[in-house]
């Protein structure tokens, strides 16, 4: 007979055991020193999951309104720049997303009262895909595509 | 000396903030050349933008950011003086921060 308790006992351990060497090889983050740094959407596989997480809904629509300003052919992906910019009032977000990198979502810029919707950086893209770029202004969530060519990705491996 | 640099300049009643940060952005899937081991997470994770003590813009990032990230933005009601403020924190808990005036 075998004692249950210690069956109980020994998965314990091996679980703990799991957890441990993913922490050790850095494939969970170590410690979240952000409270407000959404993980959940951050590590979001795909994109709708990341805008769930994110803004709490993936349904947007399609506007013309947001301009991406992006390369049409990108030699290195490990240095894309994006800049998005909007006519749109109330803007109180804009997200950058590199729709077909391993963790899609690469920024969300949180804008104040005074800010202007416009935000520029370099992004890393793993291959050719759009760049995807999702304003929420007012109660609403709009997005703009701009598919970028990528020859060499950014993101190693 | 800080890692931040910033340039920050009015025009037509709107201020630009450029800035450039050194970091090397890591993202934790980048497999090391020779050991072939994976390189763990070091990204910015949140950067704070403030614009005479008032919060302009808060980015949040993931490694994703190309190393040593360059980021830009705008806002109205700047003047020439005026200090802007950035300060970036990152998974390990490291930060930054740097001041430069409006010119």
């Amino acid at each position: 007979m075998i004692d249950p308790k210690r069956r109980i006992l020994l998965k314990g351990s091996l679980a703990a055991g799991t957890i441990g060497v993913a922490v050790g090889a850095g494939l969970l983050s170590p410690s979240l020193v952000l409270a407000n740094w959404n993980q959940a959407a951050f590590q979001a596989k795909d994109l709708p999951e990341a805008l769930k997480n994110l803004l709490g809904s993936d349904v947007t629509e399609t506007s013309d309104d947001i301009k991406i300003k992006a390369p049409d052919i990108a030699e290195n992906g490990a240095v894309v720049p994006v800049t998005v910019e909007t006519d749109m009032e109330d803007v109180k977000s804009i997200a950058i997303i590199a729709s077909a990198n391993q963790t899609p979502l690469i920024a969300s810029f949180d804008l104040g009262d005074s800010a202007v919707p416009f935000v520029s950086t370099r992004i890393k893209m793993a291959k050719t895909a759009d760049v995807v770029a999702v304003v929420q202004a007012g109660d609403k969530l709009y997005s703009g595509a701009k598919e970028v060519k990528v020859t060499i990705g950014g993101c190693g491996g | 000396m800080s890692d931040i640099k910033i340039r920050a300049k009015l025009k037509d009643g709107q201020t630009e903030v450029k800035c450039l940060m050194n970091h090397p952005m890591e993202t934790g899937l980048r497999k090391d050349e020779k050991t072939g081991e994976l390189v763990p997470a070091h990204f910015i994770q949140e950067v704070v933008c403030k614009a005479k003590d008032q919060v302009v813009m808060t980015a949040n990032w993931s490694g994703g950011v190309s190393k040593n990230p360059y980021l830009a933005f705008k806002f109205t009601g700047g003047e020439v003086g005026d200090p802007i403020e950035i300060t970036w924190t990152d998974n390990k808990g490291e930060t930054e921060s740097a001041v430069e005036n409006i010119s």
